[in-house]
């Protein structure tokens, strides 16, 4: 656990130090979804990177960013990693939104030598098993969020608790997540078609199940159209969900129907520290809108790759590696370090959707899981 | 009770996989034209609705733009793109609506931005109504399949009972005969495509407030809406309202009973991850087992 | 086929050897893996041609036995890194990594599906055949989703390329060797069929159904070899696209797919020997170059492909032949 409150002076001093410590500066490959409906999400962890980049002037500098359209496809995903590490020959990876494109890119490049630095996906295999010295997680492990909405759930009093999730790989994981905190009766569990916009087989089903809460994990559209369905259907038994759904980019979208709906996060943008309030205030007056999840994500992986830089020299593994490890920097979510398969150790909180004038937004209501790391580091041999 | 509502959920889920349909089997039989670009013309419609709801307040008006908006698109692409291609072979027209895909999504997410849209139901619409019998329901979900009936109606008066319908019918039969009889062929295809538009649209803009307004929303309902074309014979309205009804059926019950049929002789979560699987494939299993038996769909006369 | 000589067939052959051999030479190894990629996608459109353009038999679900081909190289090759069976009954089969060992599973596996398939799906004709492919293609997609034992939607990764026998597969050049090598010998034997008796009788029967069966020809019979042939090539371009990325997933079974390598087929030209090269090369530079220019290169690249199906019937091989003949 490292110090809050000092990213200024921070900033000033790794400038200065990272034009020392590397004057070749660092080759950084960014494969990211950038065109197609899953777009949004790309945009963000590029926009809150390049944000980083650019708020510690010379250090910034200090970093070639290429940044490439994966198209959400993961095929395409495997050959821009082979080109960046071939042709541009980058010594750093980062930027792929979606665990699927994640499994097909991370172990062929860190069994390369590259330095993988996750914004979003944290697959289980790649916290177990399949763990690796060189891939460093600055997002979550995909089960967290779903736990913390475990155990805010027996925080809340519930006892039957309806599960839904899409039929794919992370949503049995995020039901699984769910169920390792949750200690109520499970009223129902139902697996959904993934892309699936519909929902009114599983609507009438929560209706008829006596359920008291119901946990659902389905991104980007998906939740979109389960919650405006779920207002309409007269159906009143509380929501609890992950941050995906309730993010700033799709909030606006839902509306109403999300209003005061609990949901879990490692980030909001009114966590009190100096540089989460720096870091919103930037955002907005870059790019002129809120920033999301995926845009701190973003934000904290360049920095953390900044703190690195100013430490050692990138040709050095070993020494660059530790200083990824020490993950001295400061993220706007507060308290941050990496656990022995470098994946977060972090507080989880719980947010309600609000209102704040004519935006829908969450506020922090209370902390669901403190320093939680990851049911999967025990299986990591490194 | 779960029953009923689970056949309610299947009728209006027909309903508005036939609102797409329709066009799309009118287009097919009249102009003997694949349409990809049916899907883009929907979310042009829900987007179309967003921007002017968002803009006046009033989802009334929006529901209009989506029309005229989702029409007026129909109209430029037939006389822009599509008019140079019913002389073609169907794979010119599926290279050529398919690059429409392309060139709609994009452009839509340019004009736009990234992320999704918000569009809601007006008040009249919002909520659950109690029917006979003690039944809660949402109203949207009524208001669709009243919608769905109404252009159903409609749609047979038009074909049926108009000189329109007789030209499209005769359109359907012999193109040479009715160009022969002095009927301004070009005018009628512009017609009809943008007819089929206008339905997409509206679909787009009713089924837009009640899920996501996204680019690519357009995608999986087009698949299904050419399933229901097909199940239901091309070129047939009638066929696309009974294949409308039975995938919509087919998937609503297969989700809601796959899972309970298998729980009586497996463990509980092998059986649910089973089940689901099984009824995502169900509708292309239906597709499938109706024209091996029937290879020209339900009500169709010709491939 | 409408026999055009070998010459622009081998020219574009040749044409794509050349761009491999020399972005290798001047140090671009990312383009030699766009040439791979093309001569793959080219292989399996020269796989559907045989259907689609020979045939008449216009397929959306090639996407499946694509799939297949991908999915058997994955998991006998994931069964290898493990040193766990693939199966034990009714007999005990191992997992393997060397191509020429996958090739022959991986064909006879997409042969069959394109048997099975092809038998029911041949009853129908026209739009309904192209629906009811895709049928089966998607029932195919949603069971790989869904189905946890070989990574579901995740896909499944192989992190080392299979091995071929004096070759060193991870140089790019080596592997897109035997890609194009793969290539250029179904070519020719695709080029053969299609002179042969079976040849001529498909056409025949594409044409005038009619004749060929007062010729005591059966049609169904014809058509399902075509489609079976067709579904196995398509197969054995999977298992190379697997090895190409050392990763399989549904995306291979899916629509999207099927669409695309129909795309490179008409593009190309339908019905010409290397049509589909031509087409997957024209799309995937255009991927590559327009990429840089916007993020929305996707309606750039949409514009560029409405142009070409107006202003060139036949595809790009077609108007480049156009001159030839009048």
């Amino acid at each position: 656990m490292k110090q809050k409150g000092r990213l200024i002076g921070g900033i000033a001093a790794l400038a200065l130090m990272a034009g020392m410590a590397s004057a070749e500066g660092v080759k950084v490959g960014m494969i990211t979804t950038l065109s197609g409906g899953g777009a949004g999400l790309g945009i963000d962890v590029r926009d809150g990177f390049q944000l980083a980049l650019k708020m510690a002037g010379d250090a910034g500098a200090g970093v070639e960013l290429i940044v490439e359209d994966d198209q959400q496809k993961p095929d395409i995903a495997v050959q821009l990693a082979d080109k960046m590490i071939q042709s541009d020959q980058v010594d750093v990876l980062t930027g792929i939104i979606w665990s699927n494109l994640a499994m097909a890119v991370v172990p062929a490049a860190v069994a390369q030598g590259k330095f993988y630095l996750s914004p979003n996906a944290g697959p289980s295999a790649l916290a177990g098993a399949g763990c690796d010295k060189n891939y460093f997680n600055v997002a979550w492990q995909n089960d967290n969020l779903h736990e913390a909405a475990g155990a805010y759930a027996n925080s809340a009093g519930y006892a039957n608790s309806f599960m839904l999730a899409p039929n794919y790989p992370a949503g049995t994981d995020a039901i699984a997540g769910y169920k390792r905190f949750y200690e109520g009766a499970a009223a129902g569990e139902v697996y959904t078609q993934l892309g699936q916009t519909d929902y009114a087989a599983e609507i009438a089903q929560i209706r008829n199940s006596g359920a008291d809460s119901v946990f659902f994990f389905l991104p980007g559209g998906m939740g979109i159209a389960f919650m405006k369905q779920y207002a309409e259907s007269g159906v009143d038994i509380p929501l609890i969900g992950p941050a995906f759904s309730f993010d700033q980019n799709i909030l606006q979208a839902v509306g109403d129907a999300a209003l005061g709906v609990k949901n879990t996060s490692q980030w909001n943008k009114d966590i009190d520290n100096a540089e989460n309030a720096a870091f919103v205030a930037a955002y907005q007056a870059e790019y002129g809108r809120l920033p999301s999840l995926y845009s701190s994500q973003g934000f904290d992986t360049a920095n953390l790759l900044l703190s690195a830089m100013a430490k050692a020299d990138v040709t050095d593994q070993e020494a660059f590696r530790a200083a990824l490890e020490a993950a001295d920097f400061a993220s706007v979510r507060g308290d941050f370090a990496f656990g022995p398969n470098h994946h977060p150790i972090q507080d989880i909180y719980v947010r309600e959707v609000v209102k704040e004038g004519d935006i829908y937004t969450n506020k922090v209501i209370g902390t669901a899981l403190e320093d939680r790391g990851d049911a999967y580091a025990g299986e990591c041999k490194m | 009770m779960l029953l009923a509502e689970q056949v309610l959920n299947g009728l209006q889920y027909g309903m508005m996989l036939f609102l797409m349909a329709a066009g799309l089997t009118l287009v097919f039989g009249v102009m003997g034209l694949i349409n990809l670009a049916h899907g883009s013309l929907y979310m042009a419609g829900a987007f179309a609705c967003a921007a002017v709801a968002a803009a006046t307040g009033s989802f009334w008006l929006g529901l209009a733009a989506s029309l005229a908006a989702a029409a007026a698109l129909g109209a430029l692409v037939e006389v822009v793109v599509i008019r140079r291609l019913y002389a073609r072979d169907h794979l010119d027209q599926v290279l050529a609506t398919f690059a429409l895909i392309l060139v709609f999504s994009e452009g839509t997410r340019w004009l736009f931005g990234s992320f999704p849209l918000y569009l809601s139901l007006p008040p009249v619409l919002s909520g659950a109504v109690t029917l006979p019998g003690g039944l809660v329901y949402p109203a949207f979900r009524l208001a669709i399949i009243a919608i769905g009936a109404l252009v159903a109606v409609g749609l047979f008066w038009l074909i049926g009972r108009t000189r329109l319908g007789i030209r499209i019918r005769a359109g359907e039969a012999d193109r040479e005969m009715i160009a022969a009889l002095g009927v301004d062929i070009a005018r009628l295809y512009t017609l009809v495509f943008a007819l089929g538009a206008a339905l997409a649209g509206l679909a787009g803009a009713l089924v837009g407030s009640v899920q996501s307004v996204q680019v690519g929303m357009g995608e999986p309902v087009l698949i299904l809406a050419f399933v229901t074309v097909v199940i239901g014979g091309i070129g047939s309205i009638k066929g696309a309202l009974v294949g409308a009804l039975l995938v919509g059926m087919t998937d609503t019950l297969g989700k809601a009973l796959l899972p309970t049929f298998f729980a009586g002789f497996m463990e509980a979560s092998a059986a649910t991850s089973v089940g689901s699987a099984l009824a995502s494939m169900l509708i292309y299993v239906l597709m499938a087992v109706v024209l091996v038996v029937r290879p020209t769909g339900l009500y169709g006369a010709r491939a | 086929m409408r026999f055009t000589g070998a010459l622009p067939n081998a020219a574009i052959f040749v044409a794509l050897v050349a761009v491999a051999v020399v972005a290798d030479r001047s140090g671009n190894p990312y383009i030699v893996t766009l040439a791979t990629k093309v001569a793959i996608f080219g292989l399996a459109g020269v796989g559907l041609n045989l259907a689609l353009g020979y045939g008449g038999l216009v397929s959306f679900g090639h996407a499946a036995f694509f799939g297949l081909g991908g999915y058997v190289t994955a998991i006998l090759a994931s069964h290898a890194a493990s040193a766990t069976p693939v199966a034990t009954v009714p007999f005990t089969m191992m997992g393997t990594n060397e191509m020429l060992a996958i090739w022959p599973v991986a064909l006879l596996v997409s042969g069959l599906a394109a048997l099975v398939i092809g038998a029911l799906s041949l009853r129908t004709t026209g739009v309904y055949f192209i629906m009811v492919t895709l049928a089966f293609a998607q029932m195919l997609y949603y069971f790989a989703v869904s189905w946890p034992a070989y990574g579901g939607e995740d896909g499944l990764s192989f992190y080392v390329r299979n091995s071929f026998p004096g070759a060193n597969i991870f140089a790019p050049l080596q592997f897109f060797a035997i890609c194009a090598a793969a290539l250029g010998v179904t070519m020719i034997l695709v080029a053969l069929l299609t002179q042969s008796r079976f040849g001529l009788a498909l056409r025949a029967a594409k044409q005038n159904e009619a004749r060929v069966i007062a010729s005591g020809v059966r049609p169904f019979a014809l058509r399902l070899t075509a489609f079976v042939l067709s579904g196995m090539v398509a197969g054995l371009a999977g298992a190379l696209f697997a090895d190409l990325n050392r990763f399989v997933s549904p995306a291979m079974l899916s629509w999207h797919m099927s669409g695309e390598i129909m795309v490179f087929v008409i593009l190309g030209g339908v019905g010409r020997l290397a049509g589909p090269i031509a087409g997957a090369a024209v799309f995937i530079a255009l991927e590559y170059l327009l990429g840089p220019v916007s993020d929305h290169w996707q309606a750039l690249l949409g514009l560029l492909l409405i142009l070409i199906v107006l202003f060139a019937p036949g595809g790009l091989m077609g108007l480049a032949l156009r001159g030839r003949h009048g």
